[in-house]
């Protein structure tokens, strides 16, 4: 089987952002790998290692500036094969290049360049974003099964059974048939670390670019951002003499009780 | 480019270290190791897997083939945490695989390099109880075999750091006493060879988790194919290779002031006393102010020093310039660290009254600082 990661370059999660007047301030600002796409790469480096999944090719794939090719660097050192970087200027981080955007390009590399894709793996969201649709809006436009959060992948068969974490619990689903859609979550695995001997070798994995705008695909913001502002700060806590006092604030002050 | 500005492999480097130190070299750990003065079996390993036993070995010798301010980047990274297993690193790296790199035969290199690569700590043994500054009046002997074919080594080396973890020795012995330090010549020897003793372990004030060790050579043979370089041109090596050396004990340092500031900081920010921040305190501000560019300075000489070395430019006396001010800018950083966490500075709670007894070695080792200010005036009055 074939997999295709995708792995996004995002503001590294320990990052204190700024807001200014065109979003978050990106300049100067340290990136990193965003960390549900970690994951993904582990899970695929993973299932290669698993003799029984018979996995030929991992293939990682990246969306954004020429420093995507430092964070496909990562993903080829902790075990992906090969890389392909989708360059574009256009910001990332939402502002300007979308989720839906995004999940076409995946498809248009799927269609076109990588034929024989059986699984992709993709993070649950974006830390910058916070979106998780590129995951769910690729299946839909592949038509093919999806399994999101997930926090198990074992194979069974001629396709999946992965466990989601959801609210209300966690809930096993059957996919009969590969090809998939699998977007990962936070419990599903622990990253291993690049070593610098698998951090040098990845210099020589090859990594093909292609230009955004070649796949023909409507690249234009469908929501606009129209202000992005810090959340207000947390207002200090009163204290209350009773119950009674209690009760009337959660009622009639914070409106969370009838 | 700005010496501060890493290449990218070089950025790779520090966040893959900075990130594996945080994680593996957990606080528990690094005061069980030092409690326990010994540095931790899978610890070591890891060293290995991670690829920092072999920095600068080629890759076809199974290394990660990178330079050498990699290397000082990656101690750095390391010291943060835990300058003892730091140690392991640079001495195994910067003294002894270097000196195979610069000296060996092919032979020597094709039969060590992959071996220290991937599983083979290494030592490096010059100093004697008699001879530590003046290393060249060593008595530890090597005396050939009637056709030449082997030597046997006789003697005690002192304060060999990794003797204990150590599977490859690098030996420095005198072949002829008469010729003074002209006899003097560097040996490969296997730690497991008939007679060598690895003795007592010294009881340090710091870098506790570190092997410091006496090896004793009790009528040990070494072939004469072992011979690292050429008979009596040990003394040249043995200089130039600590010349280089120094740099990564600087790199320590630097990174036991960095990994102090990793905890004064945030506690400065958090701390309120008569109603202002720590941090926001004047006297505070000038002590800390200070102190951080005193480290910037260091940090600056360290970068300076690789790319002049990698350039194949003269490096020593900035290199002994780099040494000198690094361990004392650190004796400092780590004394006034504890005053600036006041109490608990003063306790095992937090780290820095480790790093203080840590780096206080800084100042004697590869060098005292004495030797390093006399290498610097000696090169002083020899400048047209």
């Amino acid at each position: 089987m074939k997999i295709l990661v995708g792995v996004k370059r995002v503001v590294d999660y320990a990052v204190k952002v700024r807001v200014g007047a065109d979003g978050v301030n990106l300049k100067n600002v340290k990136m990193s790998l965003n960390p549900f796409c970690e994951i993904a790469v582990e899970e695929a480096v993973k299932l290669k290692e698993n003799k029984a999944a018979n996995v030929s090719e991992v293939v990682a794939l990246s969306v954004g500036p020429k420093q995507c090719q430092e964070t496909l660097r990562t993903a080829l050192a902790m075990g992906c094969d090969r890389g392909i970087h989708i360059s574009t200027d256009l910001r990332t981080d939402y502002m300007e290049l979308q989720s839906d955007a995004v999940a076409k390009l995946f498809q248009k590399v799927i269609e076109e360049k990588e034929k024989d894709i059986h699984l992709v793996l993709v993070g649950k969201q974006a830390i910058d974003s916070d979106c998780g649709q590129v995951g769910p809006a690729l299946a839909g436009y592949m038509s093919w099964p999806q399994c999101t959060f997930a926090s198990k992948v074992d194979l069974d068969g001629d396709g999946l059974l992965v466990e989601r974490e959801t609210d209300s619990g966690t809930e096993t689903i059957k996919v009969p048939k590969l090809p998939a859609v699998v977007t990962c979550d936070l419990r599903l695995n622990t990253p291993r670390y690049a070593t610098l001997p698998n951090i040098m070798k990845a210099k020589k994995k090859k990594v093909d670019t292609y230009k955004a705008e070649e796949f023909g695909v409507d690249l234009e913001v469908k929501n606009k951002v129209l202000e992005v502002y810090e959340p207000p700060s947390r207002k200090e806590g009163i204290l209350v003499d009773d119950v009674d006092t209690l009760i009337d604030k959660l009622r009639n002050e914070a409106s969370v009780i009838q | 480019m700005p010496l501060t500005v890493l290449t990218d492999d070089e950025e790779m480097i520090q966040n893959s270290v900075k990130r594996w130190g945080n994680q593996h070299l957990q606080p528990a750990l690094v005061r069980e190791m030092e409690k326990n003065e010994r540095i931790s079996p899978s610890i070591i390993q890891d060293l290995f897997t991670q690829g920092y036993m072999c920095l600068e070995i080629p890759e076809k010798y199974g290394g990660v083939g990178l330079n050498f301010t990699s290397a000082c980047i990656t101690i750095q990274e390391l010291s943060r945490v835990d300058p003892s297993v730091a140690l392991v690193v640079d001495v195994h790296n910067t003294l002894v695989v270097n000196a195979i790199r610069f000296w060996g035969s092919k032979f020597l290199q094709a039969k060590y390099l992959p071996k220290l690569a991937t599983d083979t700590v290494s030592a490096f043994c010059l100093s004697e109880a008699n001879a530590g500054s003046d290393a060249f009046s060593m008595i530890t002997t090597a005396t050939a075999s009637s056709d030449g074919s082997d030597y046997t080594i006789n003697g005690t080396k002192s304060w060999i750091t990794n003797a204990r973890e150590a599977g490859l020795l690098l030996v420095f012995c005198n072949v002829d006493p008469s010729k003074g330090y002209k006899g003097i010549t560097a040996f490969v020897v296997d730690a497991d060879s008939a007679g060598v003793h690895i003795g007592k372990t010294e009881s340090k004030l710091g870098l506790k988790a570190s092997s410091t060790c006496q090896i004793t050579f009790d009528n040990v043979k070494v072939d004469a194919d072992h011979i690292l370089g050429e008979i009596g041109q040990g003394y040249k090596y043995c200089i130039a290779i600590l010349n280089e050396g120094r740099i990564g004990i600087a790199a320590q340092q630097i990174g036991i002031a960095k990994g102090c500031f990793d905890v004064v900081m945030p506690y400065l920010k958090e701390r309120e006393q008569f109603g202002i921040k720590l941090v926001d305190m004047p006297a505070m501000q000038q002590q800390y102010a200070q102190a951080a560019t005193e480290l910037y300075a260091a940090e600056l000489m360290m970068y300076n020093a690789c790319r002049l070395k990698e350039n194949g430019l003269p490096f020593a006396k900035e290199a002994a310039m780099t040494k000198l001010f690094a361990s004392q800018i650190t004796e400092k950083i780590s004394s006034r660290s504890i005053e600036w966490l006041g109490g608990i500075g003063y306790t095992t709670d937090t780290i820095v009254e480790k790093f203080y007894r840590d780096c206080k070695v800084g100042s004697i080792y590869e060098g005292t600082s004495n030797i390093q200010r006399q290498t610097i005036a000696k090169m002083m009055a020899s400048e047209p």
